[in-house]
């Protein structure tokens, strides 16, 4: 029954989408104000199938209806209720069916009422319809279960609260700079690429960039929790794939402010929202394909690939041709910004975060260029990117705290200042590094001091431009956060027993005992460690080795004790003959400064639309 | 050729410079850091240099997992069918790992033929198989 309620309400979504996108273009070309009149209320009911949809699947999985074949595949009845309430997009179809669902979400948001543009609505309709023909005719989560399919359970590394949440977040993100696109697409058809078209494309960039960042941030949570290996980044395809669009997402942002300030590099900021969104799809692309071998790849049927391929380069190559028909010749003469002026570094910024989104891309790409050659099979390792992004990551840091300083003083103003803050930032940083590792590693001391740098730069001018600076107060605490963890960090992988002890950094981890244990869906073992410093009883920390009964798989459930300055962790690993244990331990400071860092930056990006809101309502 | 034409071509000619010194630079980032993916055959046919850093793929051969009594240290056997290698490594095995499945081993192969692996990659996919071994059905 749900499953044909759900197939009819897609069918009638992919009516309502058709409708959305066709008719209102139909009627611009031919000046027919019933035909415009028609996108909104397409739009809305639109969204509401999708919705009706999604709420059908919701249901099906948490009632167990184990007729449809998606809920078979990735639920069961010992799951918890909020694993199956969220199981939609466990796998593929159900994320594709809440990445249409977000999609629709966002049109209604840009559909507002009174001031609403058909052709914006028409593009995302458009969208919106491959979209939907890619979940019915390639990955239809409605589709009946084949006859004796038994309940296969979620993904016991999906089972955790850090996933519950993070593709939503990373969908909003990805999706929302499809409005951004859509807004520029409509305004160069339009030709009316003004203030209006900057004011509402940055507002959306903004919000989309803002779900983006809080999406990566969930993501590098959840692995740093659930993979067992203490790592918050692996350069893996997929989390560059969440990264590239991030990265053109911040450029677009930029780019858009100095259009707004000073009506230049209009082209730039078109070709970037085009960009964005393309890199939004070619992460689709990569993740859903299958055509990488990386950690998340759930998906690998061929005819998806190709299809998600084809609507890649149609979206794509149709955004660059309007592009480079439409985009309006400026015969005005390009303004020169003088070397030390924000908008410069506002400009190289964005060029900066270009070239770090290609370095990046290359090294994604590149194993499956190699391999469609039948070159051999390569993979790319995570020392290319850290290599190629260090010295794009200085650059742009560097440009990041001058870029701040120029407050409209005078060059040798402007020196004094610089000169002072760089003496100082590198004179803390020198016996920051000094003072903790006893060694002076150059790489760390240049990182950590142009972080002081930033923060020196902007801490004046917080009440000016609350939302920037707190935005790029969160990246310097980001990168403090990544250099100290990855400097300071102390790990042992030791074999043990109850009764034994290990040292880790200054504290001792005593192994008192293991017991069994047991959930709905998995039995296991827990092991309970003291924790002592100085002979102190810190805390005690209780990892787990548990089996998903269902699956059949092994799953290890850390412990950690977080803390400000440093996260104790451990990860229980096999059990070995005569009640030892293979253990992992790390003790991690700074490693939460990441995660604040990404909070703080989403922080300021909500901050500079609220802000902006408030100026224009005292405006108005 | 005047004053601003010369200006401009050097301008022109300093970007250029700066945009192929960067991009060798990448690529050499890139050649330096690429492992190869290879298997048990085509390593046995090969004659590697003992420092060469690669990725070898295959199945765990069942029944070939040594553990040491008193360390982490384990060895086993990869194969793929055709040719099998000895792997070393000392560390904890990620929780995929099984005999009889499917195992990506990163290191190098040492002058008696033994494959020193520095890290043995977990694939948080359980029907994952190197893609070159997807027609190998079956255990060992």
């Amino acid at each position: 029954m749900i499953r044909i309620l759900g197939e009819l309400s897609l069918y009638l979504a992919l009516l309502f989408a058709f409708m959305q996108s066709v008719i209102p273009l139909w009627g611009c070309w031919k000046k027919n104000l019933y035909a415009v009149a028609c996108a909104r209320p397409a739009a809305i009911g639109q969204f509401v199938f999708v919705l009706l949809a999604y709420l059908l699947l919701t249901y099906a999985f948490i009632t167990n209806d184990f007729s449809i074949g998606y809920v078979a595949a990735n639920s069961h009845t010992a799951l918890p209720f909020m694993y199956r309430a969220t199981a939609v997009w466990g796998a593929h179809e159900g994320s594709i069916l809440l990445w249409v669902l977000i999609l629709a979400i966002w049109t209604i948001v840009t559909a507002k009422p009174k001031n609403f543009n058909p052709l914006v609505l028409s593009i995302l309709g458009l969208i919106s319809f491959c979209f939907l023909i890619f979940t019915l005719f390639t990955s239809n989560p409605f589709a009946a279960a084949q006859l004796g399919q038994i309940p296969q359970d979620l993904n016991p590394l999906l089972q955790d609260p850090g996933f519950v949440i993070h593709p939503p977040m990373l969908y909003m993100g990805y999706v929302g700079f499809s409005t951004a696109f859509a807004i520029t697409i409509a305004s160069l058809l339009q030709g009316t690429l003004d203030r209006e078209w900057i004011h509402t494309a940055k507002n959306y960039a903004l919000a989309a960039w803002c779900f983006l960042t809080f999406g990566i941030m969930l993501g590098s949570w959840w692995a740093y929790r659930v993979l067992g290996w203490g790592g918050f980044w692996f350069w893996d395809p997929v989390e560059n794939a969440s990264l590239l669009p991030w990265l053109a997402g911040t450029a677009l942002i930029h780019v858009l402010l100095l259009v707004e300030k000073r009506g230049t590099a209009k082209a730039w900021a078109a070709l970037l929202a085009i960009i964005c969104f393309s890199l939004s799809l070619l992460g689709t692309f990569l993740v859903r394909s299958g055509v990488l071998i990386s950690a998340h790849t759930f998906a690998s049927d061929p005819s998806r690939g190709v299809f998600l391929l084809l609507l890649f380069a149609i979206l794509l190559l149709g955004g660059l041709t309007i592009y480079l028909l439409r985009m309006p010749a400026t015969n005005a003469k390009p303004i020169i910004f003088p070397l030390l002026s924000r908008e410069t570094s506002l400009l190289i910024n964005s060029a900066l975060l270009m070239i770090a989104m290609s370095t990046i891309l290359l090294g994604t790409l590149y194993p499956l260029i190699v391999d469609a050659l039948h070159l051999g099979s390569v993979s790319v390792g995570a020392p290319y990117f850290n290599l190629v992004m260090l010295p794009i990551l200085f650059i742009t840091m560097i440009a990041m705290g001058a870029a701040a300083l120029c407050q409209g003083q005078s060059k040798q103003e402007w020196w004094h200042i610089a000169r002072k803050n760089l003496v100082i930032s590198l004179v803390c940083a020198t016996a920051l590094i000094g003072f903790f590792t006893h060694t002076l590693d150059w790489l760390s001391i240049v990182s950590i001091a142009l972080s002081f740098w930033i923060i020196l730069s902007i801490l004046p001018i917080v009440k000016l431009q609350p939302g920037m600076s707190i935005a790029h107060l969160g990246f310097a605490v980001l990168v403090i956060g990544i250099i100290l963890s990855s400097t300071l960090n102390q790990e042992r992988e030791v074999r043990m027993k109850p009764g034994l002890a290990e040292r880790v950094g200054p504290y001792q981890f005593f192994f008192i005992d293991t017991a069994g244990v047991s959930g709905s869906n998995y039995r296991g073992i827990r092991a309970e460690f003291e924790v002592l410093k100085n002979t102190h009883h810190v805390t005690s920390l209780y990892p787990e080795k548990r089996i998903y009964t269902v699956r059949d798989m092994v799953m290890t459930k850390v412990d950690i004790h977080p803390g400000i300055f440093r996260d104790l962790y451990i990860a229980l690993g096999e059990p070995l003959d005569h009640d030892f244990w293979s253990v992992r331990i790390y003790y991690k400071p700074f490693i939460r400064w990441i995660w604040f860092g990404g909070l703080l930056m989403m922080a300021g990006g909500i901050l500079a639309i609220a802000t902006k809101r408030k100026v224009g309502q005292k405006l108005a | 050729m005047n004053k601003i034409h010369k200006k401009r071509l050097s301008i022109l000619f300093f970007s250029t410079l700066a945009v192929a010194v960067a991009v060798s630079l990448i690529l050499y980032a890139l050649r330096q850091n690429i492992n190869a993916f290879l298997t048990p055959t085509e390593i046995a046919a090969k004659q590697l240099a003992p420092d060469y850093h690669c990725r070898l793929g295959g199945l765990v051969k069942n029944g070939t997992l040594i553990r040491d009594q008193y360390s982490l240290s384990v060895q086993f056997v990869v194969t793929d069918l055709q040719h099998e290698i000895t792997v070393y490594y000392n560390g904890i095995l990620p929780d995929l790992f099984r005999e009889g499945k499917g195992v990506i081993a990163e290191g190098n192969v040492d002058a008696t033929g033994h494959f020193n692996a520095t890290q043995i990659l977990a694939k948080h996919d359980e029907n994952y198989k190197p893609r070159k071994l997807q027609n190998m059905q079956g255990t060992t």
